[in-house]
């Protein structure tokens, strides 16, 4: 019930966090934190178990054992839609979006179940002028704000990545697990998507998969190599650069963004 | 006692019976996720076409059972090529809707062709009767049933066991981008058991004509009970559609003896139940 | 009710306001459900039918259309409504309105009551649920035919006067009630799709997973709308009985669940008005070829329901906003 002393000035951290599927071994003996206000990179090579990491924290699956502490307080219970109340929130590898919402309905949505009168069915969506201007505002800052109107299907690849960015910051995370962020996105759409990630607020606490390593390198503070399920090392980048196991197994093998 | 053990080995053939109209449904639901409902249609046409042979035609029962088995397989063929390739991907509203469509036609076409009465079927003398072992009676056609459907079971696991086909179809079942990725020709895997799956059927609704009849409404009824075989076996599992056929088999023809007053309420109340504690059946997998 | 794809507005706001706004078809729309009265007087039991069955459909576009909740058993709320109001009148409580209440609460309560098995469940399994709950109600009703008549029907219904006006062969009183009580449930059904609540809903359908990702409580709004939708059932159904004086096993059949469905699909579901314009093509073809042999009647609908499906995915109604969008497309 009470995390030691590295644990509770992290934001997010594990215990020991294990899963298997059978003989697959997806996570072993998972132990790390997050400070507070830091961009951390999770990299490992494929199957290495970086999603399912973030599954199981998010509550998606449920761990064998181990456990998962939100600041001091335990969440390795909570549903998922719990720990996103509490502030832990992901985005998806490959959107997971609602296709025929159009993008500020869609972030509107996410605003109005945040502030819990998702419920309401009395009264009409546009009296809640609030809620309306808070979603144009994160998809203008996100500079969705002129292809708000549009279907989510209609949108551009990249621009639905960023959707995805959007509806997880309507929520007012404390922590942002972001999966792939740039996964799929074209290199003339990229920029947003970056200028996006660097504008995130500092005190937002952020981690992300990542396997393009120019993004890597630009944006995480410090890295954390996955493999096989298990923590291989972590370390800030110009360690990781030069250590020689990370270079064999991942930084090796072809890259691709 | 002995009408229990009577009851008990009833039940088992008309389970055996259910076994055979929804092994074929259990395997390419949880091969492709296609919710084909109009799987018992192609058990009507099988069950149809052995009346055609052998009132019609005069052929001895035991030839028209094989046709029963191509006619439901050649049409499910033709209605997977003309229709239901269309609809591997589309929502299984979408799925329901259109198979529900092709039993809605094919009901109306039996009934157009062959109008609504039950059909009568001239079984051969040796399947007449009943043999009594240890004081029960095992009706003589019951006990052929039983046996075909246990000799057809014992095929398909083989089969799917220790043939290489039958190693391409569990692997499409398991992960079906890894088997395409292998190199393994899922669709194709896809249309033979199909096509095996609704033979079957058809065998089953020509065996079916002498245990629990046939008139056109055969594509529903049968299609319910079916239904609740594969949900709650699971899918892709023979063996647990040959349990839930069982259990159902017994539980209807108990239920019926003991308590005729609830119908088949306690049938559907057993499914919900069975659902409710595994949604994915008995021996589906997650 | 989809996007504004007619130029972007430029403000959110104005953007959510016209999405919710009539639109001048609609007051045509209501204007002329008036017309049968002075132009079809003599089929206006059949127009009374029309309304009942669109009120149902309308039930079921709220969990199917708009929160994508497949169920092939929702005539079991249909048909308590409908047994509700025949068996308090049937011991001695005939008075129409008070009577609707009744029946809806009932509903009410059955609907919510299943709405946790429901709200735990999804593809084959609850689609297989929905249908086996439905059956096991019209088994039970089968059995208990001390209560509800069985499969001779309910007898001895006696509906009294509503406020006034009695429940004749004409049909006036039966079209003028259910026609009011469809438009009453349609304003209800309209605010909660343009609520925020509504927005939750089609959240659900387009994308069950990623709504936990965003802190909602799906079961909790899944629910909500079922218990909703299963009032509105209930009301059809005892709207049905209470104008018919008639209440047989059939309001509980897999065959009204069934018909349901075809209707709402070929008006198009999540439109809203889908399973009004449904109810009313299905029912006007139905009573036109209402000389064909009922087998026959349902090779045709089979072939329009797989037609419908390859060709026309959103309805008649889906059809017709493909239609108006090409159409401005070609005056640009």
């Amino acid at each position: 019930m009470n995390a030691t002393a590295t644990e509770s000035a992290s934001v997010l951290s594990t215990r020991g966090l294990d899963k298997s599927f059978g003989s697959l071994v997806v996570a072993k003996g998972i132990d790390f934190a997050l400070p507070q206000g830091v961009r951390y990179a999770l990299i490992g090579p494929n199957g290495a178990g970086k999603t399912t990491l973030i599954n199981l924290m998010t509550g998606m699956l449920r761990p064998d054992s181990g456990r998962i502490f939100l600041g001091e307080d335990e969440i390795t219970s909570l549903k998922p839609e719990e720990r996103v109340r509490r502030g832990l929130v992901r985005t998806f590898q490959i959107n997971a979006l609602f296709p025929h919402l159009s993008a500020l309905e869609a972030v509107t949505l996410a605003v109005c179940e945040r502030r819990g009168f998702s419920g309401n069915w009395w009264r009409r969506l546009p009296d809640y002028r609030d809620a309306v201007d808070e979603a144009h505002g994160i998809l203008s800052s996100l500079r969705l704000g002129a292809d708000c109107y549009r279907l989510t299907r209609e949108l551009a690849y990249g621009r639905q990545r960023l959707l995805e960015i959007a509806l997880a910051l309507a929520t007012r995370p404390r922590v942002l697990l972001l999966d792939e962020p740039a996964a799929g996105v074209p290199k003339d759409e990229s920029a947003d998507l970056f200028d996006a990630i660097s504008a995130l607020s500092r005190d937002l606490t952020v981690l992300f998969i990542e396997h393009d390593m120019d993004v890597v390198f630009r944006f995480a503070s410090r890295i954390i190599v996955m493999v096989g399920g298990r923590i291989l090392v972590e370390g800030s980048p110009d360690e990781i650069a030069r250590n020689s196991e990370v270079r064999t197994v991942y930084l090796g093998k072809a890259v691709h963004g | 006692m002995t009408g229990f053990f009577g009851v008990l080995f009833d039940g088992f053939a008309y389970g055996m019976l259910l076994f055979l109209l929804s092994v074929g449904l259990s395997v390419t639901l949880g091969m492709m996720n296609f919710i084909n409902l109009a799987h018992c249609s192609f058990g009507m046409l099988g069950g149809y076409v052995t009346v055609t042979l052998l009132d019609r035609l005069g052929w001895p029962f035991f030839a028209t059972l094989p046709f029963a088995f191509l006619a439901g397989a050649a049409a499910s063929l033709v209605l997977e090529g003309l229709l239901f390739r269309r609809f591997y991907r589309a929502s299984e509203l979408d799925q329901c809707l259109a198979t529900i469509g092709v039993v809605f036609m094919s009901v109306a076409a039996a009934a157009f062709v062959y109008g609504t009465v039950q059909q009568p079927v001239e079984l051969p003398s040796y399947l007449h009767g009943s043999v009594v072992y240890l004081g029960i009676n095992f009706a003589a056609y019951r006990l052929f049933l039983v046996a075909v459907a246990v000799v057809i079971a014992l095929v398909l696991v083989a089969t799917l066991e220790w043939t290489r086909f039958g190693a391409q179809v569990r692997a499409a079942v398991d992960n079906q981008r890894m088997a395409r990725g292998l190199g393994i020709n899922v669709d194709r895997a896809f249309a033979i058991t199909f096509a095996l799956g609704s033979g079957l059927a058809g065998l089953g609704g020509a065996l079916a004509i002498a245990m629990v009849g046939l008139d056109p409404n055969f594509a529903f009824t049968y299609l319910i009970w079916v239904l609740i075989v594969v949900s709650v076996g699971g899918l892709a599992s023979i063996g647990g559609s040959f349990a839930a056929a069982m259990l159902l088999g017994i539980s209807d023809m108990a239920g019926k003896y003991y308590v005729p007053a609830l119908g088949s309420f306690l049938i559907y109340l057993l499914m919900v139940g069975l659902l409710m504690w595994r949604p994915a059946g008995l021996f589906g997998k997650r | 009710m989809t996007a504004a794809t007619t130029g972007a507005p430029a403000e959110p706001h104005q953007y959510l306001h016209a999405q919710a706004r009539w639109q001048w078809s609609e007051y045509a729309f209501w204007v002329a459900t008036l017309l049968p009265f002075a132009l079809f007087p003599s089929y206006l039991q059949l127009a009374s039918q029309i309304a009942i069955t669109a009120l149902f459909a309308l039930s079921l576009d709220l969990i199917l259309g708009y929160a994508g909740i497949v169920s092939l058993g929702h005539a079991a709320f249909f048909g308590v409504g409908a047994y509700t109001a025949g068996i308090i009148s049937v011991y001695g409580w005939g008075e129409p309105l008070s009577g609707l209440v009744i029946a809806a609460a009932v509903a009410g309560l059955a609907g919510y009551a299943m709405s946790f098995i429901i709200a735990r469940f999804r593809h084959l399994a609850l689609i297989m649920i929905t249908l086996g709950l439905g059956l096991l109600l019209h088994e039970a009703a089968n059995s208990a035919s001390w209560l509800t008549g069985g499969a001779d029907g309910l007898q001895g219904i006696r509906i009294g006067t509503l406020l006034g006006f009695k429940f004749d062969l004409y049909g006036r009183t039966a079209y003028s009630y259910s026609l009011i009580v469809l438009f009453l449930a349609f304003l209800v059904a309209r605010r909660i799709i343009h609520s925020p609540f509504g927005l939750s809903l089609r959240g659900i359908r387009e994308n069950p997973v990623r709504m936990p990702a965003i802190g909602a409580p799906s079961p909790a709004h899944i629910r909500k709308i079922y218990t909703i939708a299963a009032v509105m059932a209930g009301i059809a159904g005892a709207v049905l009985a209470q104008s018919t004086s008639t209440v047989s096993l059939e309001v509980l059949s897999f065959q009204r669940s069934a018909d349901v469905l075809v209707i709402l699909i070929l008006g198009g579901a999540g439109r809203l008005y889908g399973g009004i314009i449904g109810a009313i093509i299905y029912m006007v073809a139905r009573d036109q070829f209402s000389g064909i042999n009922p087998q026959y009647w349902y090779f045709w609908i089979g072939l329009l329901l797989v037609a419908v499906v390859v060709f026309l995915p959103n309805g008649v109604l889906g059809g017709l906003a493909r239609l108006k969008s090409a159409w401005r497309g070609r005056w640009r």
